[in-house]
């Protein structure tokens, strides 16, 4: 299971980077992909879309059975990564490369509350 | 505690992910279950299906027990190593399992039934046995020439009938759940040439074998059977001899594959699965096994009465997914101008590159119409097919 130190997480299996320009980028992890089995379908979220934290604003659907994805902080989605939406094995291959949507958080300090690699590691072991 | 099968190590040492499949600890998949599905397609894969129970029926009687037991007739076995399959039923005609049935000779038969249903299977069967032994057909040996008219539920028990099977003296019918048995599936384009190669003793006895034809070996059976629309083998030997015939498959190229793939090369085959497509309450009329139910004759078994009094109400048909918008998945319902149906098994066909389905649905929709399945907050068009979707390789429906 791989978990870079840089990232942050939720307990529902995102992965979040915080990019040059404040927004964030947001995935799911290497252990979400892993139990998940081979990922065939995505569906994102529109761009201009406001979310609160913890809402459901993603669909990924594995071989085995389907998933949500969860909003990791308030704010609005300001892109979405069509090309993964065409090639879902992407998240299989590399999961913290597969970006699925970008979002401008209402408050830059929520990310505070998230997990870092070493709290999502025990939390992914449990 | 887990129920492990003789090959557990061998799936670890492999890294399978391994899950709780009825009680069972069993690889879903050793990496992508989509590279095994189309190795199994494409070439030879191999599944440890050791949790599947092999139920040998002994004596006499046994073929006069399963003309009663089986809705397919077991009269159509003659020839040794012949395989049947067939549902068997409770009295209401709902589906207690599907089984393949062998046969070896008049008083050696074969089953071959689900794990999950195993131990109902063996009750089943020996409460069978019981009103079949006390309703005149005494445990002699002696044919009785005539079918027997006995119900499971009805009739008087007999002191006989209340012993534990092993005990009762002069049985001309045994049950023996052979638990000391793996079974290996190897299935693919290539998997039988891979077989001889592991195994070169067995090519003159098998070359010639057609689909639904088995032998015995010495310790060794395999039958050209299997749950994937592939050509293959299934092999069954005593569990301390499987991981070594494992590791001398993969030997020989043939890709260890999980339940996953094999959910997913069953589903494009159009093979039903217990417990999706059919149960306890659901006639296989409307299972779309009428073709395995033999009505004919005066051959009387459980569950006929209630088939006759109760023709087919609805139909199993294919569904492939003409929107994009998710995956088909069990459960969703179905809007058909005739009515509302369900899906019973659903998922992304790996072969087709979209998602398919089997769903039960009103009579009078026919082949080529479309119908909306409720997929999560969606309605999503599919289009009705006739099953199979996929067989040796090649899509069936379009």
């Amino acid at each position: 299971m791989k978990t870079p130190e840089h990232l942050k997480y939720t307990e529902t299996h995102e992965w979040i980077k915080t990019e040059a320009d404040g927004t964030l980028a947001v995935g799911i992890t290497d252990h979400a992909q892993e139990v998940l089995g081979d990922i065939v379908f995505l569906e994102l979220p529109p761009v201009g879309k406001r979310f609160t934290q913890g809402e459901t604003c993603a669909v990924i659907e594995s071989v085995k059975a389907a998933s949500d994805i969860y909003m990791p902080v308030a704010g609005e989605v300001v892109a979405a990564n069509d090309a993964l939406v065409q090639s879902p094995e992407q998240i299989n291959a590399d999961a913290y490369g597969a970006w699925m949507f970008r979002i401008k958080p209402d408050n830059a300090a929520d990310t505070g509350s998230l997990m870092n690699a070493a709290a999502y590691t025990g939390h992914a072991e449990k | 505690m887990l129920k492990t099968t003789p090959l557990n190590a061998a799936h670890r040492a492999l890294g399978a992910r391994m899950v709780d499949f009825g009680g069972w600890d069993m690889p879903v998949n050793y990496g992508s279950q989509i590279e095994e599905h189309h190795a199994v397609r494409r070439d030879a894969g191999m599944f440890d299906v050791s949790h599947m129970l092999a139920i040998d029926l002994l004596g006499a009687d046994a073929r006069d027990f399963l003309r009663r037991a089986l809705a397919n007739n077991a009269d159509k076995l003659h020839d040794p190593g012949r395989a049947l399959y067939s549902c068997m039923l409770n009295d209401a005609g709902g589906v207690i399992d599907d089984l393949i049935v062998y046969y070896f000779s008049d008083e050696f038969f074969r089953l071959v039934v689900n794990a999950g249903r195993a131990d109902k299977d063996l009750a089943w069967l020996a409460s069978l046995k019981g009103s079949y032994e006390t309703r005149g057909n005494p445990p002699t040996g002696l044919p009785s020439g005539r079918i027997p008219s006995c119900s499971p539920k009805s009739g008087a028990v007999s002191e006989e009938s209340k012993r534990p099977l092993d005990e009762r003296a002069n049985s001309a019918l045994e049950l023996r759940p052979r638990r000391d048995l793996a079974l290996i599936a190897v299935q693919g384009p290539n998997a039988r040439e891979r077989v001889w190669q592991a195994l070169p003793g067995t090519r003159a006895a098998t070359e010639a074998m057609r689909s639904f034809q088995g032998v015995q070996l010495g310790e060794l059976m395999l039958a050209r059977t299997g749950y994937t629309g592939e050509d293959g083998f299934e092999l069954m030997l005593p569990a301390a001899r499987a991981e070594a015939l494992w590791q001398q498959l993969i030997g020989c190229s043939v890709k260890p594959c999980g339940l996953g793939a094999r959910d997913t090369l069953r589903l494009e085959a159009g093979m039903n699965l217990w417990g999706q497509d059919m149960d306890e309450s659901v006639s296989p009329l409307d299972a779309g096994l009428a073709w395995t139910v033999d009505l004919d004759g005066a051959r009387d078994f459980v569950g006929k009465a209630a088939l006759l009094a109760h023709p087919q109400s609805r139909q199993l048909v294919g569904l492939v997914l003409a929107d994009k918008g998710g995956v088909l998945r069990g459960h969703q319902k179905v809007a058909t101008p005739q009515g509302e149906g369900e899906i019973t098994s659903g998922t992304f066909s790996p072969t087709l590159g979209r998602s398919i389905a089997l769903a039960r649905i009103p009579l009078g929709v026919n082949v080529g119409a479309l119908v909306q399945v409720s997929v999560r907050d969606k309605q999503l068009a599919a289009k009705v097919v006739k099953p199979p979707f996929v067989r040796n390789g090649r899509i069936l429906v379009n």
